[in-house]
């Protein structure tokens, strides 16, 4: 049963060649889907079509449908504030808000209007305890979020987005900048979270992607050339592009 | 063969330096004396009584207190009509205005009023607001006038501010389900508040130091009373000490000397002020 | 609660949008309320009569030509002075000096860009210009120079604040090159450094231009308000009288509507043209550059 369908997908900056060339892809619920690929591949593009965050920014034209459960997203009508606490996004380095670790996890709540103390408090509590942050965090909530580890910002980041309480979670490079033990701790929370979450992630290695794809796609240059389940494509990828790229001789 | 060419080059190189800190004393030496002269001759006029009395004898002696009130009611006025107004359009500029011709129009604009010369505010003030708004030469008109004088100063400043913001935090905030207003409401602008608030300070100790643009619009000489209303005159440090060093006969060195001393503290106070706050924020900056 | 939300921010939005374009519309108005009060002076004075070489309200006489080359003498004699000082001491700020000489010196050049010119202007009459008659053997102190003088002074800040930001920004590298190639330090400075700085040092010399052509109350107290034609090398140690003073000083005598009335609003109408002049070619100086900039380095 697939969370996200995406049809027909071309997307066009203004400037560069096109980003996004005719994806058809279809992203199942509860499990990891893996978007990798070389760099310019438009996977991050990809990203942030599904939860709007390309309408801050000039783009010449966005054709296409990308359905969650079943409505366009990007139909002009939706409401992209809703939107975008349904569809939560971790990006590539750690963006901690200039505020304390309580705060950064609160914000997204007071956005919505959310006032009751308990409810917030629940939230700061449950968020972080999926992102496995909680026991290392719970004594200092009121600390400044910047004195927080590299590692730990980051999943401040996803405990941030947790909090929200969305239905799927997008992940772009989350781990690029932190070190294998940080990195070991983000992976794990995300198997933990894939049963309750729909996620996509853009790995920062093809290692990555191998350990803990559910489910692949592989981009080149815009274009979608394959997708599968995770362990086919990995080790018996059907088009020879993806063979080459998955065994290092280019990228 | 080389050495005569070399011996030539570092000669060079130490007169033009040495030229060059010579030019460079000569700007910092009369600033400091400047400043040092003024307090020096200044201070002895300094008394509270001075500070807190009217003046008697045509202004020959007793104190300047309606002129340092009038220059503080003229700095909260400009600051009332200029501060909501510039830091508003820095927000415009900053988070809403695409690069487009009309956002260049504005900044065209706004480089134009920061440039226009104070007496040129003084005509503009008199014919718009004391004689086709009728408001007569007051406080108001004078602030009215100095506040579209310090507009471009307070946008500058404030827009800069709101710029050094990183991207990154407004990026986040939308993708959390804020909306813009929300984003600059929580985040944006608390974090460029100590830029706005030092840029504004600048902008107001400019403002009270001006004459020209108060010259027709709101100063006076000799006022009986301190002012009730925004509708009366009032009397104006810079003003004063125009007239007294210019203008009154038998006028007391000292008390001149006084006057700039009391006008010089009250604006530099300002800057300093300013100073201060720009230092403290950048410590305690989260970024 | 979404629907509140969102209509109280279409409320502030707009707000912010009128107050975003308020400044054209200042503009705007002040240029209207100028024209609308100095247009007229077109209507009762003959053009011939206005551009004459006699300033002489009393008697009907408003040629304007005497305040124009005053104010003209006034700012080139700034300029003359704040350039080399303004230029040099920015050199020396920001390529010479050792990092705590800058921290101290810096700010004091701000400090006396935030004294007020009527202060200025008292210290020339108490100080500059009983001095200038002495040294110079003078009639009076109250001249072109000594208005020249305290422009300059005021100018100077403003230019040295700019250009040292123009070439702290220079890269490094540029420096490094140079040094790199055999080049000293003085050399680095003139040939690579300053040419790099180009477009911030004359953005900077532009703002201490009008800064100059605006400068009411200091010039004012000291020039001595003498309307004559400003053309001969003596000129420069006579009295003289500029624009702006001429409007500050006889702007309260004047009876509201009258000839002399339209005429002091047209002299701020043309001192308000001059300064849009100025501004648009400083601003044009700014984005012809980075334009350059771009192409070079992409």
């Amino acid at each position: 049963m697939d969370k996200i369908v995406i049809q027909d997908l071309n997307l066009q900056y203004p400037t560069g060649p096109q980003s996004l060339k005719d994806i058809n892809l279809s992203i199942p619920a509860n499990a990891i889907t893996v978007l990798f690929g070389p760099a310019g591949g438009g996977k991050s593009s990809l990203l942030r079509c599904v939860n709007r965050l390309n309408d801050i920014i000039d783009v010449k034209s966005l054709t296409g449908r990308i359905l969650l459960d079943g409505e366009n997203v990007l139909d002009p009508k939706v409401d992209v504030i809703a939107l975008r606490r349904r569809v939560g996004m971790v990006f590539a380095r750690p963006v901690v808000l200039p505020m304390s670790i309580r705060e950064n996890m609160t914000y997204g709540l007071e956005l919505a209007g959310e006032k009751r103390k308990s409810r917030l408090e629940d939230a700061v509590e449950r968020g972080l305890k999926h992102a496995a942050l909680w026991e290392e965090v719970r004594e200092r909530l009121d600390d400044p979020a910047i004195a927080l580890s590299g590692g730990q910002q980051q999943r401040l980041c996803l405990a941030r987005v947790l909090a929200n309480q969305p239905e799927v979670i997008l992940l772009d490079e989350p781990t690029s900048g932190l070190d294998p033990i940080s990195t070991g701790k983000v992976e794990t929370a995300l198997q933990e979270l894939k049963k309750d979450y729909t996620v996509v992630i853009v790995p920062h290695s093809v290692q990555q992607a191998a350990r803990i794809a559910d489910y692949g796609a592989f981009f080149l240059q815009g274009e979608l050339i394959e997708a599968a389940e995770g362990k086919e494509l990995f080790t018996q990828p059907k088009v020879k592009r993806t063979e080459d790229y998955v065994e290092g001789r280019f990228g | 063969m080389q050495k005569p060419h070399t011996f030539d080059r570092f000669l060079i190189q130490r007169l033009g330096i040495s030229f060059i800190s010579l030019v460079a004393a000569f700007t910092m030496i009369p600033i400091v004396v400047v400043f040092g002269y003024i307090i020096f001759r200044g201070v002895p006029a300094i008394s509270w009584q001075f500070l807190a009395a009217m003046p008697r004898d045509g202004m020959r002696a007793g104190g300047i207190l309606p002129a340092i009130v009038g220059t503080f009611y003229l700095t909260l006025g400009t600051a009332v009509f200029s501060v909501p107004i510039g830091i508003a359009a820095a927000i415009y500029l900053s988070e809403y205005a695409r690069e487009n011709w009309i956002t260049r129009l504005i900044r065209i604009a706004i480089i134009n009023l920061a440039g226009i010369p104070s007496v040129v505010y003084g005509l503009f003030g008199l014919g718009l607001f004391v004689l086709f708004l009728k408001f007569g030469t007051s406080i108001l008109s004078a602030s009215l006038t100095l506040s579209i004088m310090t507009l471009p100063v307070i946008i500058s400043a404030a827009e800069e501010a709101l710029r050094a913001v990183p991207q990154s935090f407004r990026t986040v905030s939308i993708s959390l389900g804020g909306t813009r207003w929300q984003t600059i409401r929580k985040i944006v602008l608390p974090q460029a508040l100590p830029g706005i608030i030092t840029g504004v300070i600048l902008g107001l100790e400019r403002a009270a130091g001006e004459t020209a643009p108060i010259l027709f619009t709101g100063a006076a000489f000799f006022l009986p009373h301190l002012p009730n209303s925004p509708l009366d005159a009032t009397m104006a440090l810079p003003y004063h000490l125009f007239v007294i060093s210019t203008q009154v006969p038998g006028m007391p060195i000292q008390i001149q000397y006084g006057t700039a001393l009391v006008l010089i503290v009250f604006v530099l106070g300002m800057n300093i002020a300013a100073t201060v706050i720009r230092s403290r924020a950048r410590a305690k900056r989260q970024w | 609660m979404k629907k509140s939300l969102t209509w109280t921010e279409t409320l502030i939005t707009a707000v912010i949008k009128t107050c975003g374009y308020s400044a054209i519309v200042f503009v705007i108005l002040i240029f209207f309320f100028l024209l609308r009060e100095g247009v007229p002076t077109l209507a009762e004075v003959k053009l011939g009569e206005l551009f004459s070489t006699r300033w002489y309200p009393i008697e009907a006489h408003y040629g304007i030509l005497p305040l124009i080359t005053g104010s003209v003498i006034v700012t080139v004699g700034a300029m003359l002075i704040a350039i080399p000082f303004g230029i040099g001491t920015a050199v020396f700020l920001s390529e010479i000096a050792p990092r705590w000489l800058r921290e101290i010196l810096k700010p004091l050049v701000e400090l006396l860009g935030g004294l007020p010119s009527v202060v200025l202007g008292f210290l020339g009459i108490l100080v500059l210009t009983p001095y200038l008659r002495i040294l110079l053997n003078l009639p009076t102190g109250l001249t072109a120079l000594a208005g020249a003088l305290l422009l300059g002074g005021i100018a100077v800040p403003t230019t040295v604040s700019i250009a040292e930001d123009a070439l702290d920004s220079v890269p490094q590298g540029y420096r490094e090159g140079a040094l790199a190639l055999g080049a000293t330090k003085w050399q680095t400075i003139w040939r690579v450094t300053l040419p790099a700085a180009k477009s911030g040092v004359l953005t900077a010399l532009m703002l201490g231009i009008g800064r100059t052509i605006g400068e009411t109350m200091a010039v004012m107290m000291v020039t001595g308000n003498a309307p004559v034609m400003a053309v001969k090398l003596s000129s420069i140690v006579s009295p003289v009288r500029t624009m702006t003073a001429t409007i500050a000083a006889e702007m309260g005598e004047v009876a509201n509507g009258s000839t002399y009335y339209h005429v002091l609003f047209f002299i701020g109408l043309v001192l308000f043209l001059i300064s849009l002049v100025v501004n648009i070619i400083a601003s044009s100086v700014v984005f012809k550059s980075k334009k350059r900039a771009e192409r070079v380095l992409s």
